[in-house]
């Protein structure tokens, strides 16, 4: 007999007008990592969110060590040994790590006082533990992305959590850093740990679990164990059809050049050079991928190209006409497309609706608007049609684009952009945390756009990304190209060391696996 | 557990609701009868007087210890000497800003109040168009000027009285420094400010008089700031004409007084004797109060009304000769009997005519110049 | 969706019913008639036709007010200016109401405009500010407040008069005034301006709804940086979006002006229509109809409360404190949505 830590069992929970989760049962055994796999919006949140507290289950029951019990709110969860890593840190910047760890727990002297430096101690004991090495002294503020993840695990494991839930926890990292997730999620389970790990990463799956429940549009659709299963499985499974991983594509022909860049520099609103001196140029039909560790000034060269930061010195030219330093919107006009990191942020207005996000750099434009009032039927015409076009799901045209799944947000852009048919396509990270259905779907509007003959820079950290999609890679460091491969020639080992600043030139490589 | 509570909270308000609807059910035959159409009533029951008065204030409101109170004062003696109460036979509307002025006084005068009184210079307009409109009634407009035929204006000579405040508080510095903190920079006003430095300098030339406005009738904490400012700069008399406002100037002798009971600070009242207003311990930094008695016209042009003389289209002046303005000398520690025989003697002056007391800031520097 | 509308309507009146409830038991403690208080509350508003008439009429500025503010909002800017704004305006529309001699066809258009243009030109100093130093528009419109207020006073004091409080009264060429609407209002001050205040609601909801302008400032309010991607000026819309939100603030000081007074008079403190005009706006959850709706529920409290000592002796104080409980239970109505979800899912 098995013992299982969590039973979840035929779990349903309904939202007005939809069922989230439709009979789900998720057994987690004692030292196990166990994945939760689903494409977005599959209703993976929501049961993790049931066996938080966060909602409560129109039917099913939990489990815990076999006892059943009833979760009414975190703090439940908590005292159950549930804790969660959650996907957006709840952190408070400008606190330490121990500060932030203790927030809502705080150990107290008998006077009443906040004993930190018990707290502290505490902290580095179970850092060392596990193997978190994490500053207790640190401020947020300083730490990286990856470190800060720490800090919410060891916010869990302070507050004496058995059973920890990780949230999509490698959407944010970088390949390095997931490494090293990885490696701390088994001495997790090492040290008698078990933890429900939410994903679409299907890599991560077999590399790290021992099981997997996967979910598809609500409805369970089976647990498998890894060691008897591989990718394709596990795709076609999430998917509910064959999946194509290796994108297809054919030769590139790069003609006349579209974009060229000289010596570009770039501070930051620190003042602080960013670009040093970039060169790049990218043809009519072929894909560029730049490749490079976030922060190494691809964000400011992106946001240089597009307007929204002035450089200092240097050359942009689309089309042999110079755009430096033009507002954002001539730069659009004069035929640059753009996908942004962030979707949130600057890709959409998120309280419009999705219909008013389509024409979002057109609605000045004829047929859209005519002497400045708005032609509503004209944009929602054509909001309807890329909806059709890019299949983008959404109950209607009049939804806030806050209320779509991060997928199809991301496919709504996309055909806003591609559709005003630019002669330069920048996507940077246009897959980020998306599950492989729409990558697959996003890889190949972006090669059909390459085929129709225009420029795409694409920029993304994801290396099998990059090596998959690219005709060719630029790697960018420290504000510099300072290498240019072909994807057929390389690997992602060369890659990651050039990226790392290492002076080594393809072909001259000779990294072994 | 919450919802239950909140489903208790929503039915408590709501069994609440059902209860007070009963009560107010209940209570509602005794009050009606002493409380509704109180214009009516008044005709009807009261014999003594078929006439019922009413005021309008300004924002200083009935308890500004200034002259809305005072005119409110003189409608309840009025009242009270004609067996009437408030509500049923005369009352007031207070008004919170500008805006209020028109509807409380058409109110009124739907209420079918014989005379309506406003008070202060800032019902000028109001009170002017209502007299147009509304010919079937009685107005007095105190402190400013109305041209109508059913209405009278009230007007005071605070200058003389403010004379006679100079002349008291000159003989009583020791500082030589005098502060006069007005409400609004206007007109009616400047006659205080005008008699105020006139009655001083003409005691003692070298007499300095720090001039101030609050801008304001019925704020308090200005009047306290600047009554702060100006004992801290050795002034140590200040003569306020500012109603409510000039509670603050109280205040702040006050608690200058609590803190150094030995410094000779004082505040001239104004419009009511304001000696009570100056108690601290057992000690009063009232000087005196320029007393603007306008429960004195209130009532008497009540009376008027009453007598049917109502002295419509006319402008009534109440001076020191119609003992409509006079000089407090309810605190004898201060007033002393040397400090009331100067004052005594240049009210003789004023009242023989020897003397004309300047009015305007222009007529103040002819009469400095000729002192 | 019916259950959306449903709430929309039962929420407010829930709220009013509540505000009402709880004024009761105030009145009810202190030793009064709540049922008479708020008959006379009633009367006082809509008693008959003249008491009608005063409630449009001080729902009037209200109603600018409120669209000043709600319009701001929109562009994520909080105008607290407005107040300054009237003051400005107010001070423009007797000015040239009294400066120039004109047909009215000319001059009352003229005193409107000038009102208008004195309150974008106030408001467009803070938006300015704001789109080129980054300084935050609530500090510099709560000062331009004081500076307008204390200029007006000098201006009306030392310019426009000679050391009176009180202008003279405009023309009749610049006059709002209706002596058609005042005879049937038994001479209530109700004038022509309501129909400027409903237009400019009319402009605010076309503007917001309909105009690629209010389709920039909306972007720009609800995301400066998708906005500024899109290609949107975001400084050019900052000011732009205070100026017309000033510009309304101005037409508000204008019904005052040559509708209300036909004056202007020192003031010795905020007139409070821009103050009240932020709780109109959020009462109106910053659209226009639901503007104009609560600027008429704050005119009647506001002018009904009036009636409350007279009529039920229910003390001043009193009134101002039941109003704004009244106001209180409605701007919390939040709360009652809440609840009445809570109800919904027990029920279930």
């Amino acid at each position: 007999m098995v013992e299982y830590v969590i039973e979840m069992l035929n779990i349903r929970k309904e939202f007005p007008g939809i069922v989230a989760n439709d009979n789900i049962t998720v057994q987690l055994k004692k030292g196990e990592i166990h994945a939760l796999l689903g494409e977005n919006g599959a209703g993976k949140s929501t049961l993790m969110n049931v066996l938080f507290g966060l909602y409560q289950p129109e039917q099913g029951e939990i489990r815990v060590k076999g006892k059943k019990v009833n979760i009414t709110n975190p703090n439940i969860a908590n005292e159950l040994g549930i804790g969660m890593v959650h996907q957006h840190f709840m952190l408070v910047e400008p606190f330490t790590v121990t500060q932030n760890i203790v927030l809502g727990s705080e150990p107290t002297k008998k006077s009443g006082v906040i004993d930190i430096d018990r707290a502290r101690k505490n902290i580095k004991e179970i850092s060392d533990r596990y193997g978190l090495k994490v500053d207790p002294d640190a401020k947020i503020s300083d730490i990286s992305v990856g470190m800060q993840q720490r800090v919410e695990i060891l916010k869990t494991l302070y507050r004496g959590a058995e059973v920890l839930i990780f949230d999509e926890p490698t959407a944010v990292l970088t390949p390095q850093e997931i490494n090293e997730l990885m490696d701390i999620m088994r001495s997790l389970v090492k040290e008698g740990k078990s933890i429900i790990l939410i994903t679409h990463k299907l890599k991560e799956i077999m590399e790290v679990c021992d099981s997997c429940t996967v979910i598809r549009k609500g409805k369970g659709i089976g647990t498998v164990d890894t060691f008897n299963t591989n990718v394709n499985e596990l795709a076609s499974l999430m998917v509910g059809r064959e999946v194509n991983f290796n994108t297809v594509k054919t030769e590139s022909h790069p003609k006349e050049t579209v974009l060229k860049i000289e010596n570009l520099v770039v501070k930051d609103s620190r003042k602080v050079d960013l670009v040093k001196g970039l060169n790049l140029e990218i043809h009519a039909g072929e894909i560029v991928g730049i490749a490079g560790v976030d922060g190494n000034g691809q964000s400011e060269l992106i946001e240089a190209i597009t307007g929204l930061t002035k450089s200092v010195s240097g050359k942009i030219e689309l089309n042999n006409k110079n755009i430096m330093n033009k507002s954002p919107r001539k730069v659009t006009e004069s035929g640059i497309g753009h996908i942004p990191q962030d979707r949130h942020r600057f890709g959409l207005v998120l309280d419009y609706s999705i219909g008013e996000n389509m024409v979002l750099q057109t609605y000045y434009k004829k047929p859209y608007s005519k002497a400045k009032v708005l032609n509503y039927k004209e944009i929602l015409n054509k909001a309807e049609k890329l909806i059709q076009e890019y299949d983008v799901r959404t109950p209607s045209v009049h939804t806030p684009a806050r209320a779509l799944s991060g997928g199809n947000q991301q496919k709504a852009i996309i055909g806003r952009e591609v559709d005003r048919s630019p002669d330069l396509l920048i996507a940077a990270q246009p897959t980020r945390g998306l599950d492989v259905g729409a990558i697959e779907f996003i890889h190949k509007k972006l090669i059909e756009e390459r085929d129709k003959g225009k420029a795409i820079l694409l920029v993304s950290f994801e290396l099998d990304e990059i090596i998959n999609v690219s005709d060719r890679i630029a790697v960018m460091f420290d504000g510099k190209i300072v290498a240019e491969v072909k994807p057929e020639e390389t690997n992602e080992q060369e890659l990651g060391l050039l990226m790392a600043g290492s002076k080594v030139k393809a072909g001259e490589s000779n990294v072994t696996e | 557990m919450k919802n239950r509570k909140f489903i208790l909270l929503f039915a408590l308000l709501l069994s609440l609701g059902i209860v007070l609807a009963a009560c107010g059910g209940g209570s509602d035959e005794e009050e009606t009868t002493d409380s509704t159409n109180s214009g009516d009533d008044a005709a009807t029951e009261e014999g003594s007087s078929d006439y019922s008065i009413a005021m309008v204030t300004d924002q200083g409101g009935v308890d500004d210890k200034s002259f809305n109170q005072s005119a409110w004062e003189g409608m309840q003696a009025w009242g009270e000497e004609h067996g009437l109460s408030k509500g049923n036979g005369f009352n007031y509307a207070q008004s919170g800003s500008k805006a209020d002025f028109m509807p409380n006084i058409t109110r009124l005068v739907r209420d079918e109040y014989s005379l309506i009184f406003g008070t202060g210079f800032l019902l000028q307009e109001d009170i002017q168009k209502a007299a147009e409109q509304f010919s079937d009634t009685k107005f007095a407009l105190v402190d400013a000027i109305v041209e109508a035929p059913n209405a009278v204006s009230v007007t005071f000579k605070e200058h003389e009285g403010s004379f006679l405040a100079g002349v008291a508080a000159a003989s009583k510095t020791t500082t030589n420094k005098l502060g006069f903190v007005g409400g609004i920079d206007s007109p009616l006003i400047n006659k205080f400010e005008a008699g105020f430095i006139a009655g001083a300098k003409s005691v003692n030339s070298e007499i300095e008089v720090d001039v101030q406005y609050a801008e304001t009738f019925d704020d308090p904490s200005k009047g306290k700031l600047i009554a702060s400012n100006m004992y801290s700069n050795d002034i140590d008399i200040i003569f306020h004409a500012s109603g409510g406002t000039g509670n603050g100037v109280f205040n702040q002798a006050k608690d200058i007084k609590q803190n150094d009971p030995e410094r000779e600070i004082w505040v001239i009242g104004v419009d009511r004797d304001q000696h009570e207003d100056g108690e601290i311990n057992d000690q009063n930094v009232t000087l005196t109060s320029m007393i603007k008695r306008v429960d004195v016209a209130v009532q008497e042009v009540a009376n008027m009304l009453a007598n049917d003389q109502f002295p419509g289209g006319e402008i009534l002046e109440f001076g020191i000769e119609e003992e409509g303005i006079a000089i407090a000398e309810t605190n004898t520690e201060a007033m002393t009997e040397e400090i009331v025989n100067t004052v005594n003697e240049w009210q003789e002056k004023i009242l023989n005519g020897e003397i004309e007391v300047p009015k305007t800031r222009e007529e103040l520097e002819t009469f400095e110049s000729s002192l | 969706m019916s259950q959306n509308k449903l709430f929309t309507v039962l929420v407010p009146i829930i709220s009013v019913f509540l505000g009402l409830l709880a004024g009761a038991i105030i009145m009810l403690v202190s030793g009064f008639n709540p049922i008479e208080g708020y008959t006379a509350l009633w009367n006082g508003a809509f008693g008959d036709s003249y008491t009608l008439g005063e409630t449009i009429r001080r729902s009037t500025p209200y109603i600018l007010t409120g669209l000043s503010i709600a319009f701001a909002f929109r562009t994520g800017l909080f105008n607290i200016g407005a107040e300054g704004q009237v003051i400005v305006g107010w001070l423009a529309a007797v000015w040239v109401g009294l400066a120039i001699d004109a047909p009215m066809y000319i001059h009352l258009p003229l005193a409107i405009i000038a009102a208008g243009i004195a309150g974008a030109l106030w408001a467009f100093i803070p938006g300015i500010l704001k789109a080129k130093l980054g300084v935050h528009e609530v500090i510099v419109t709560i000062m331009m407040n004081y500076i307008a207020l204390f200029v007006t006073n000098d201006i009306i004091r030392n310019v426009l008069t000679d050391r009176q409080t009180t202008t003279e009264a405009i023309p009749a060429s610049a006059s709002l005034a209706s002596d058609w609407l005042q005879s049937i209002t038994l001479y209530s001050r109700v004038h022509y301006g309501i129909l400027i205040a409903l237009f400019a609601a009319v402009i605010m909801w076309f503007i917001i709804q309909r105009t690629t302008i209010g389709y920039e400032l909306k972007s720009v309010g609800y995301n400066e940086h998708a906005s500024r991607y899109a290609g949107m000026n975001v400084s050019k819309n900052i000011v732009l979006s205070m100026v017309i939100a000033g510009t309304f603030a101005g037409l508000a000081g204008a019904m005052e002006g040559l509708g209300t007074y036909g004056t202007i008079s020192v003031m010795s403190g905020f007139p409070n229509m821009g103050f009240d005009g932020i709780a109109v706006a959020l009462l109106g959850a910053n659209t226009a109809l639901g503007v104009v709706l609560a600027a008429f529920l704050f005119g009647a409290l506001k002018e009904g409360a009036g009636e409350m000592p007279t009529g039920a002796g229910v003390p001043t104080e009193l009134v101002d404190i039941i109003i704004a409980l009244i106001i209180f239970f409605v701007a919390s109505s939040y709360i009652i949505r809440w609840i009445l979800l809570r109800f919904k899912k027990e029920g279930k």
